[in-house]
């Protein structure tokens, strides 16, 4: 922990600063550092891993990662079964989860996840400066400048991983004395009691869970039905690890569903009093609980960026963005971590990017990272040259391999430019957003998608002459999309974008 | 729900929603997603498949046909539900206008939001019927 425990990066100016020590604002340090830009990392925190030094509450993740899966631990095709190591480029330093878990569970525990997070910072010579927090921000000229405890910090670009992890509660009267998530007591000490749980989102369900073996009633209540992420086939609904409360539910057994909005919370000598009506009839009910608590979601604590001209949308005061996560409304305020989820991208089908969790943003740091150093800092970065018979083999097997594409659905892509002068370029991963719709030089764009029913499947987006059309390609029940059908689908939407390029770049 | 605590009163005074009771756009409200957009960005997108029924909320933005524009939506218009329906791709590009605010249904949970909420229905199906009627008009 040497390298961690200095004090790096005293207060002045910088380049560009990182706000954060989460896994977004580690990755994102990694790749900034891999690329040779130059910039500062703060945190108020005392060590890495964010939120995760403390939640779940339950302390056990919902991203899993797969031990076994034919692949290498150390390779790209692994990531799509391992959720939530960061990303490294030395062989040594990738893959770390499974070999920090004890083989009894394919999540791993909170400690586990906060150890991996340790273990990538301390073995990638990440250097922030912990027990720095950031309290004010205003504008210099060009500059942000960051007030913090230990002094003022200017740049012109910040980017701010500082999470969604701050407890929300809507303005229903009384819920003030209701308990947030992150101040629950331990779980034994609901013994017996009837507990009232406001939100039907992962955070209630985690929790009645969590207390189905101690409680004596839960009642978990808002007014629309619950969604199951087995049902839309997207990370959208409660995740299978907490559907135990749905079966109570189903056989009895004590656990209370409630479709109904809650109209009130008040209390009643050492009880809540808890008056529900009904989403379908309106019928007003009233239920007596010694504990409600409030699973009603989060915030980011964006502190006054509002004041500065940061929108924001959403309950979740997520900040509106570009889709290479820069503020909308006020340029060289860029965002990591979980807050990315705020560029929303195609949302086809209405089915979220992964962008709030860390599977999701990881790969999102990575293509942040190289487009600071590309318009912000006048690197670079090189990309390799294609034949034309290289292109489909390529596009296919990362359609059935690429961890971005399996992560980031509809959400990045893998792209190949036909540039005039250079001819076909492998261009990388990019947000599928800026493919569609910002322009450019003739282009491939591949990607995975989803529609909530079908097994996901490749979707070509090919650019000609600025103008951008989409071809989608049918689902495979072994998810291999490198057969005759993809080939011959994949040559005839590039026919026109790969002959002229034959002449001039085959031997 | 991730829609903002605002939105139900926006909505309370859209035509669309005239019929509605607040505990029933309380409700109603649940189903939806906010999306805000930034100036020039897409929000339906020409030929491309998956998109949803939009509301906007604040804000403006351009039907965009084959590069022109047509016809400009304003708060409390509503766009996709053609593409919703039918179950195919939007035949236009509906393009914000300075910043957008809108909230967003997924396409395939319209019908069973439009056959819960009759009224709604009804006032959706007056809007389509004006803009046929709209539309003939203009041929002629």
């Amino acid at each position: 922990m040497a390298e961690l425990t200095k004090e790096p990066f005293p207060p002045g100016r910088y380049p560009v600063i990182v706000v954060g020590s989460g896994p977004g604002a580690l990755q994102l340090t990694y790749s900034l550092t891999r690329l040779g830009i130059d910039h500062a990392v703060i945190s108020e925190e005392t060590a890495p891993g964010g939120m995760f030094r403390r939640w779940p509450l339950f302390q056990r993740m919902l991203s899993w990662t797969k031990p076994y899966s034919g692949f290498d631990h150390a390779s790209r095709a692994y990531e799509r079964f391992d959720w939530n190591s960061l990303l490294a480029d030395e062989e040594g330093n990738r893959g770390l989860m499974p070999g920090l878990m004890d083989g009894t569970s394919y999540f791993p525990s909170r400690p586990e996840m906060e150890r991996g997070l340790v273990t990538f910072a301390e073995r990638t010579g990440l250097r922030i400066r912990f027990g720095c927090r950031w309290e004010t921000t205003r504008r210099d000229g060009e500059d942000f400048v960051l007030g913090t405890t230990d002094g003022e910090y200017w740049a012109p670009v910040v980017v701010f991983a500082v999470g969604v992890a701050q407890p929300w509660k809507p303005a229903i009267p009384g819920l003030e004395h209701a308990t947030a998530y992150g101040e629950l007591r331990a779980a034994e000490t609901y013994a017996d009691k009837r507990v009232f749980i406001i939100g039907k989102q992962n955070s209630g369900f985690e929790i009645a869970s969590a207390l189905l073996q101690w409680a004596r009633q839960i009642v978990i209540a808002s007014p629309s039905p619950t969604k199951l992420s087995v049902n839309t086939r997207s990370l959208v609904g409660v995740r299978a690890r907490y559907v135990q409360p749905v079966e109570d539910a189903a056989l009895a057994g004590g656990v209370v569903i409630l479709d109904a909005s809650i109209e009130s919370v008040g209390r009643s000598g050492g009880a809540f009093k808890v008056r529900t009506k009904n989403a379908r009839d309106g019928a007003v009910m009233e239920f007596e609980a010694d504990d409600v608590i409030a699973a009603t979601g989060f915030t980011s604590p964006l502190r006054d960026l509002p004041d500065l001209g940061v929108a924001t949308f959403g309950q979740s005061r997520l900040p509106a963005q570009t889709p290479f996560w820069e503020s909308a409304t006020r340029p060289g305020a860029y965002f990591a971590g979980t807050i990315m989820q705020g560029s929303l991208g195609l949302r086809k089908h209405g089915i979220p990017s992964n962008s709030g969790a860390v599977q999701g943003y990881r790969y999102n740091a990575r293509v942040l990272a190289r487009h600071l150093a590309e318009s912000r800092s006048g690197i670079q970065v090189p990309r390799a040259k294609l034949q034309a018979a290289e292109v489909v083999p390529l596009l296919l097997s990362e359609a059935s391999r690429g961890p971005e594409l399996w992560h980031q659905r509809s959400y990045l892509a893998r792209v190949v430019i036909l540039d005039p002068d250079a001819g076909l370029i492998d261009d990388g991963i990019v947000p599928l957003a800026h493919f569609t719709d910002f322009g450019g030089p003739d282009a491939a764009a591949i990607t995975l998608e989803s529609n909530g029913r079908d097994d996901p499947y490749p979707a070509l987006y090919v650019r000609r002459y600025g103008k951008v059309n989409e071809h989608l390609m049918p689902p495979h029940p072994l998810l291999d999309f490198e057969g005759p059908i993809y080939r011959e689908q994949t040559e005839s939407a590039l026919r026109d974008l790969l002959s002229p390029s034959l002449s001039t770049t085959s031997p | 729900m991730d829609v903002r605590d605002d939105v139900v009163d926006i909505l309370a005074g859209f035509l669309l929603f005239a019929d509605l009771s607040t505990p029933e756009l309380d409700r109603l409200v649940e189903l939806f997603d906010e999306a805000w957009f930034a100036d020039g960005e897409r929000i339906l997108r020409q030929g491309f498949s998956g998109s949803g029924f939009y509301v906007i909320l604040d804000g403006s933005a351009v039907i965009r046909i084959d590069g022109v524009d047509r016809s400009t939506l304003r708060a409390g218009d509503y766009f996709g539900e053609i593409s919703c329906l039918l179950g195919v791709p939007p035949t236009a590009d509906i393009v914000a206008v300075g910043p957008l605010r809108c909230v967003v249904l997924p396409g395939d949970q319209l019908e069973d939001f439009l056959v819960a909420h009759p009224k709604l229905m009804f006032r959706l199906l007056q809007g389509e019927a004006r803009k046929v009627r709209s539309t003939s008009k203009w041929q002629s």
